[in-house]
Order: structure tokens, then sequence, then C-alpha cells
């Protein structure tokens, strides 16, 4: 197993005390998976991808363990963790293309980037220039500045720039929500080209959009109110999902090819609960048309076919 | 109901506003009564300047836009307040339309201050109830609460619900379910297809063609200002006539279908460019005619308009090699 | 609710905004009710025996001429909390009135404001002031008040149009031109409210400014001529050779109040910006 979460948990603290963001979250990644990681606005996706790399006040580590290729990442001592930031874990944030410094041209930037991880830029040049070509920027990006770039290609940039040190463990967070539909394609597709060159060991690719998931990756993990809801592999997910939230959250996308005359497609009813006091037992009860009184407990996150997790105890019943 | 004829909307840019960068160029649609008509294009392709300049929000540089007949740039004082009464909009960040420093509930008093000051409050807190609860929302849920406090699909019911208290005609929509989650997206769209079958005109504003198949009868596709594609949306969905549309379709990730590897985003070199087709730099089937004649809307079937040399009977290809052998494309990737 | 309890919490807990405000507010009081304890008028000669120091009779020393100190001093206090007031509240008026044009109509206005604000901007304030000054034979406070405040706003308009291009342009305005909201009132209404803290700390600069200006000019012998100040009793205090004479007590309180004044407002300054920019919060 590439990376291996165990029971990690991590709040966000306010003034009105700590929001439970993520809760006891339990699973792993092959190597070689792209595992996408998919939900509703708030549902602790982002806070799950970007624990496992940086955690900055106010999010505060609670419990948990992650193994990342059989090394324990020292993820609540920051100070411990930029050793194995840029080399072995890499983030491509959502708002990348715009975090580039707006003054410094490219090529300097990766060079100070290199440098402050211990790096020699001349050394690593050849295989940026070689990763260039791969993603169709040319060489001359070096010398421009940010600006200069169109979105598309600040886009590409980040994710060589992301990638330069082959990390084992790479975690794309939302990077295709504000793109056009061809630019999109590109990227994603480009996700899937950098784990096949073996750039990447496993990707964690964060994002709202199931369908694009369904392009890409290999496994998808849906998390509902800073809990896990269902994993599976992709064609499963899609398929067969087992949870009710997944099932509906499939349901609600609007197919293509589909009109409102024809088949008048639903969303799912209520809004996730606030994570500040969550509610005791399963998260989605009070949206869940199959709740019931056992309910009542929180579900455990369990394999009920193989490399097929649910969090559900209806699913459990039909299985018992 | 409303109509553009040839609009453009020109930005003076350069050191002494020398030079013109069209944003919208030489559109021209209608939208009749309880339509649905979708514009859509990518980021920069000027589909929201147009929904700004139906709303007066911007100016129109070139071309009329009319609304049952009058001119809406002559609108003023009154006669805007009464174009305001019929025609709304909604826009895409349902947090950047509220004042965040006030509660959500704020924007109902002010379209009562401005449009409706005699009626009695607790008459117009009784309205404002009803539009809540017909765009599927719970007064006492959403009422009285920042709106920080509420949720996007919520916040876009809450401005849908605001137009409906309204006269209203037509709505400008303007990627109101971009930002939303997948589980309430749906709801909002089905809320756009009730107020339609209820006689609404609404310009649906989308980068995204299946959403726009699900709820639109037209649609015009949009690329860098101009309009290359426009008719009935089954036409346009089912056989998609200009390169660009075609790319969007294909490029769309669905349930149902996988990707097909390798896709054109390279730009091809602009030199010989010279005014020619807007698409040219990324076209997959440009010939070199594309680089200096621009192609205009011509009828290829019954409401289905393509700008294309493709599609244009009267062009003459021939003398010019075909640009195929040269094509760039991403497969040297996949 | 929330949002403004938020702001109360940090403001309760932020030392810079406290001792600042602490200070000004001591100094206010001063300036209150001190004049009701002076036992003279300002300009009287109370001590026949001319510069003495502190003592129980004068609180404050006298100065060369036998004028009782204190009674300068609380009565100078008054005028620099006025002129700062005012001359800090036209400077800001005056800020927001063309920052608030010239940000949300944009366009030829904003050309016309914004080469206008440059051109007050690199005038020499002081010498125009100077110039003005010396030809009015008898200068009141509020005279002085106009002219602060009229040549101080450039750059709080300027800060104000920066802020008012970016709001003008969220979708909250765009929807309050849909309802049919004229100009004025988007600005009144859904704009400003949403720069009150930054409003907040213009007007404490403008504050701080006009009263060091107002100093300034008193001191070189240009403030009123019919009142005291601080910067007066300095300039007298300089000019009758406090300083050489070692007459401490009659230089000491006014500069130390103005620095003490000017230095709480920026304290303050910094703690408002502290506690309204949650990036500056100390959790």
């Amino acid at each position: 197993m590439a990376l291996k979460v165990e029971n990690l948990t991590v709040y966000y603290q306010t003034l009105r005390g700590d929001v439970h963001a993520l809760e006891h979250a339990t699973f792993q990644i092959a190597d070689g998976e792209i595992m996408g990681l998919a939900g509703e606005s708030g549902c602790g996706k982002t806070t799950l991808g970007h624990s496992l790399i940086v955690l900055f006040p106010p999010m505060k580590y609670i419990a948990g363990k992650v193994l990342l290729d059989g090394e324990e990442l020292p993820i609540w001592d920051s100070e411990r963790m930029n050793a194995y930031r840029f080399r072995k874990v890499s983030l491509i944030p959502q708002y990348a293309m715009n975090a580039m410094n707006p003054i410094r041209k490219i090529g300097k930037m990766i060079q100070e980037l290199l440098e402050s991880r211990g790096v020699d830029y001349r050394e690593v040049l050849p295989e940026l220039k070689r990763r260039l070509d791969l993603v169709s920027l040319s060489h001359e990006v070096l010398n421009m500045y940010p600006i200069e770039l169109s979105g598309g290609m600040k886009q590409r940039m980040v994710m060589v720039i992301s990638s330069l040190l082959n990390p084992s463990l790479l975690i794309a967070d939302e990077i295709t929500s504000a793109l056009d539909v061809a630019t999109q394609k590109a990227v994603a597709e480009m996700l899937v080209e950098f784990r096949d060159c073996q750039f990447v060991n496993t990707m964690i690719v964060v994002t709202h959009d199931i369908s694009i998931l369904y392009q890409i990756a290999d496994s998808i993990l849906i998390m509902y109110a800073g809990v896990l809801a269902e994993k599976a592999p992709t064609q499963s997910i899609i398929e067969s999902p087992r949870h009710p939230y997944t099932r509906m959250l499939i349901s609600s996308l609007p197919e293509v090819g589909v009109r409102h005359a024809d088949k008048r497609l639903s969303g799912i009813p209520g809004n996730p609960p606030l994570l500040l006091n969550p509610p005791t037992g399963c998260r989605f009860r009070d949206r869940c048309p199959l709740a019931y009184e056992r309910c009542l407990e929180e579900p455990p996150f369990l394999e009920i076919e193989k490399d097929h997790y649910v969090a559900c105890w209806k699913e459990f019943e039909s299985h018992a | 109901m409303l109509r553009l004829d040839n609009v453009s909307k020109v930005y003076r840019i350069g050191a002494f506003g020398g030079k013109a960068l069209y944003a919208v160029n030489n559109v021209s649609f209608e939208v009749h009564k309880g339509e649905v008509v979708s514009l859509i294009g990518e980021s920069g392709s000027g589909k929201s300047t147009i929904g700004k300049m139906i709303l007066r929000l911007l100016d129109v540089t070139e071309g009329k836009i009319t609304y049952n007949g009058e001119d809406i740039s002559t609108f003023k004082g009154e006669t805007l307040k009464n174009y305001y009464r019929q025609v709304q909009g909604v826009f895409q960040d349902p947090f950047s339309s509220y004042n965040p420093i006030f509660k959500a509930d704020r924007i109902f008093e002010i379209l009562r201050e401005e449009f409706f000051p005699n009626i009695p409050i607790p008459e117009w807190q009784h309205r404002v109830k009803n539009a809540l609860v017909s765009v599927g929302l719970n007064p006492a849920h959403v009422l009285n609460k920042y709106p920080y406090q509420l949720s996007g699909g919520q916040l876009q019911c809450f401005l849908i619900a605001r137009a409906l208290l309204l006269d209203i005609q037509f709505l400008v929509a303007d990627e109101i379910i971009s930002m939303l989650d997948a589980s309430t997206r749906i709801d909002v769209l089905n809320l756009l297809a009730d107020l339609k079958s209820r006689g609404l005109s609404i310009l649906f504003i989308t980068h995204d063609l299946s959403l726009a198949y699900y709820i639109s009868e037209r649609a015009v596709i949009l690329y860098k200002g101009y309009v290359v594609e426009r008719g009935a949306v089954e036409k346009i969905f089912h056989t998609p006539l200009h390169p660009y549309t075609r790319m969007l379709m294909d490029s769309i990730p669905r349930l149902d279908r996988k990707w097909e590897k390798g896709t054109t985003l390279l730009e091809r070199k602009i030199e010989e460019f010279r005014g020619g087709c807007p698409y040219y730099e990324r076209c997959p089937v440009a010939e070199k005619i594309c680089a200096i004649y621009r192609p205009s809307l011509t009828e290829v079937d019954t409401d289905h308009f393509v700008a294309c040399v493709h599609y244009e009977p009267s062009t003459n290809l021939l003398g010019a090699p075909a640009y195929t052998e040269q094509r760039t494309s991403q497969s040297g990737l996949g | 609710m929330k949002k403004r309890n938020e702001v109360l919490y940090f403001a309760l807990r932020n030392k810079k905004l406290l001792i600042g405000s602490g200070i000004i507010l001591i100094f206010l009081l001063l300036a209150w009710v001190g004049p009701a304890f002076a036992k003279y008028k300002p300009f009287d000669y109370a001590n026949p025996l001319g510069a003495e120091p502190p003592s129980t009779e004068y609180w404050f020393g006298t100065t060369f001429f036998g004028q009782d100190v204190f009674s300068q001093f609380v009565n100078g206090l008054r005028a620099t909390f006025i002129v700062g007031l005012l001359g800090g509240g036209l400077g800001t008026l005056v800020g927001m009135i063309i920052g608030f044009a010239a940000g949300y109509r944009g366009g030829i206005l904003d050309e016309i404001l914004n080469a206008f604000t440059n051109i007050v901007l690199v005038i020499p304030t002081l010498a125009v002031l100077l110039i003005i000054a010396a030809y009015l034979q008898v200068r009141s406070l509020l005279m002085e008040c106009l002219f602060i405040g009229l040549t101080a706003w450039p750059w709080a308009a300027r800060a104000i149009r920066a802020q008012t291009f970016s709001l003008r342009t969220r979708d909250f305005v765009d929807l309050a031109r849909l309802s049919g909201m004229k100009p004025y009132k988007i600005v009144r209404r859904e704009i400003a409210p949403n720069m009150m803290s930054y409003l907040v700390l213009v007007f404490i600069l403008q504050f701080g400014g006009a009263i060091l200006t107002a100093a300034t000019l008193d001191f070189i012998g240009l403030g009123p001529t019919n009142a005291i100040s601080l910067g007066l009793m300095m300039q007298y205090a300089v000019l009758w050779g406090a300083l050489p004479l070692g007459m401490w007590w009659w230089f000491v309180p006014p500069g130390l109040a103005i620095t003490a004044i000017v230095g709480a407002l920026y304290s303050m300054n910094v703690g408002l910006d502290e506690i309204f920019n949650p990036k500056l919060r100390e959790m």
C-alpha cells in the first residue's frame, strides 16, 4: 500500500468551538492508484487533502496516523513535515494559478523553490525541460512572468512544478473547476499521463465533479459531512453505488442527453448538518430515505466486497 | 420579446485607447416568450457581457437590444425602473450577490423600498413568504439569516424569489448553478424549468452543453465574442456542425462514456492570421482560407445556423492546400 | 450579530487599541473638564513673580510672564481636539465624496477627479498654508480647521477610490442597480457600510495628521491669533528661551501631549487594523 490513513481526525478551531471537519478517516491507496475524492462543499474533502501535507491554524490535528510507503508522516509537526513536502508529498492547490509570484520569472521561482529544498536547479533542468515538452509548454516559459501565461498554461506549469521531484503522493485540489471544458479535459488527462510516466506514484484528486473522476480515477472516495461514506473502484461507485448518499448524488447529476421535458431529475432534499456540533449516529440520517433506528448509532466504514468500503447499516444488514 | 440586433461591445485598450477589443462581435438572436435560450461559451467568450448588456449594467457599443420592440438603451428613470420590473438577473457567485455585512433577506426589503413603497410591511412579508415557498424554500428556515449561514443553492433560490416578487417576464441566469453542489444544482435547474412553464423567458448562460440541453429550446454558441453556431438545441446537440461545438461536445465529462484520448488544445501559429475565422488558431480542420476569411452565419437546416467555411456553399476552397497534415494535436501525450 | 460580537471580542483583547483609546480618553477628559478646574484664564498674568516651577498654586508652573501653564495646557488641548475633529473630519469627508464619486462612476469623471487629486497632492501644502495664513490678519481656529481639511484629503480620496473600485464590481452592487437604486444610495447603503472599518482608519489618520499640521502651523506662528493651542505654547516657550533657561514645565506638557495623542491614534489605527483584518488577528 502506498498510502495508509488510519483514524485521521482534524478539527478547525473557531471562537464558537471546534468544527469537526474530518473524523475517523481510514482508507488506503494502492501503488499507482489515482483516487478521486468527492463530496459537497464543506464535506471535509479539502481538509483531508490538505491535512496530508500541511496543517496550518486554525486546522488542528486531533488523532490518527498517516503512513506513506510504510513510513509514518509527522503531519502534526509542521517543521518535520518540511522534509517530506514537495519531495514525497506534493500539492496542487485550488488557486495555484494565481498563487505564483507575479514579479518573479517562472524559471527563477522554480530555482528558488528547489534550493529551499536543497536541490540543485541545474541538475533538474534537463528533466524539467523534458516535462515541459510533455505538457506542450515551450521552454520559453521559464523566462516568462506568470501573467504572460493563459489559465490553462499556468495550470499545466503548476502541475509540472508540483511533480518535479517525483513525489510519491500528489494531491490535486479542485484543479479543474475553474477551467473550461476543453482545458479541463486536457489537464485531467495530463494527471493520468503523469501517473503513467511514473512521475507520481499515487494521486488524490479532490473535486466536486464526479463525472471528471469517472474519466480519470481508479477509485473514488465519497465523503459526507466530515466522514467517509463510501470507497470503491470507479466502475463500482458509478454503476453500483451502495451508500444512499452516493446513489442520490449520482442520480442528481444532469445526465448528458436528458431533457427536462422528458425526464425530470431530482436533487437531494435538505442540507448537510453543521459540523460545529455534528449529530450523533449516521450523519446522513436526516436526509436519508432509508434511515431507521439503527442509524442513531454511527456506522463503521467496512469492506463489504473486495475493495468496496461503505458506512451504512442497511448495507451491512443485507450483507450479514 | 427580447431581441439582439448586431450587438457589439468594444473596449478601447492601449495607451490612448487606440486599439479596439471586441468582447462581443456582431451578435444577433432573439428570445421568445416562454422560451429558454442558452448562451454557451467558455470564459472570455463574451457570454456574461451579453447578459450584462441586456440588464443595462453595461452599455451597448454597436447594434441594438430591443425589449418588446423598444430600444432598451433609451430607458431611463421611470422607464428603466419599469424595465427592471420585468427583466431581472441572477449571477454566478451566490455569495458575491449579497452584501456580506447584512442579512440575506435585505434584498427583499430593498425591493419593497424601490418598487413597492406603498405596500404595508405585513402584506409585503406575506408576499415574500409566498415567493420563498414557490421556489421551494421554507421561510422559517431561511429568513433572518446572514448569507454565510445559508447554502449556495438557497442563496440562488432567494434571488429567483426576489425576481418573482416583481412582474418578471425575462430572467438572465448567468452561470447560476456552476458554483453550486451537485446535489442542489438540479433543483435550481428544475426551478428554472418550472418558471418557464409559467410563461417566463430565460436567457440561460452556461459553459456546459449538457445543462443547456436539459433545459433550453434553443442555443447560441459563442467563441471569442462571435456566434459560431445557433439554433434548435436538439440539432446542435445531436449534429453539432462547427468544429468548436464538436470539441465542446467531446470534452464534456459524462458518466456513460469515457473520453476519447487526446485533446486538441494546442494553438496554431497565427502569423498568417489576418482577421479570419475566430476559431482558426484552435481549429483541427482549418483551411488556409480560414486565416483571412471570416465565415458568416449560414442556415444549413431549419433553425440551425453555423459560421464555418465548410458549410458555406459559395466559398471556394480550391486552391488552398488543406492544413490537415500540419495539424498540431495533443496525441503525442497519449 | 455573530460577526459584530466577534469584532467586539477581538477589540477587547487588543492591547494596542485599548492603550491607544485609553490615552485619548484621558486627554479628552482633561480637555473637557480641565478648563473648569483652571483657576486663571490662559492669557492672564496670574503670577506676579513670573516664571515658577509647578507648585500647589500653579499646578504646571507659570510662564515667563506669569501665565498659568495648566490653564494654557487644558485650553490648548481643547483646541487641539477641535482641530483634529473638524480638520480631520473635513479631510475625511472631502476624501469620501471625491473618492466615492471617482471610484463608483469611473470613466471621465474619474479621470478628472483623479487629475485634480494629483494636483492637490503635489502642491506643497505647508507652503500654501503659509501664504494663506500670512495674508489673513485675524485667524480663527475654525479657519485653521478649514485650511487643514481642504489640503489633507487627497490621499484619503485615493484610498477610498481604490476600495470603491474593487467593491463596485461585486455582484451585489449590480443587483442593487437592478433594483433601480440611485448611485448615491448604492454608495451609501451598499458600498460605504462594507468599508466602514476602512473609513474609521482613514478618519483616525486624518485626525492625527490634522493635529500635527496644526501644531506645526502654530509653532511657526501661523496658527489662530485669538486662542491658545499646544503648538502656540511651544512657540512661546521657544521664543522666550524656555529651553536654555531650563523652564521645562513650559514646553514639556504640550510637547508630550501632542506626541502622546498622535502616538495613541496611530496605535489605535494599528489595533483596529488587526481587529478588522482577520489575517492579522492573534488567536
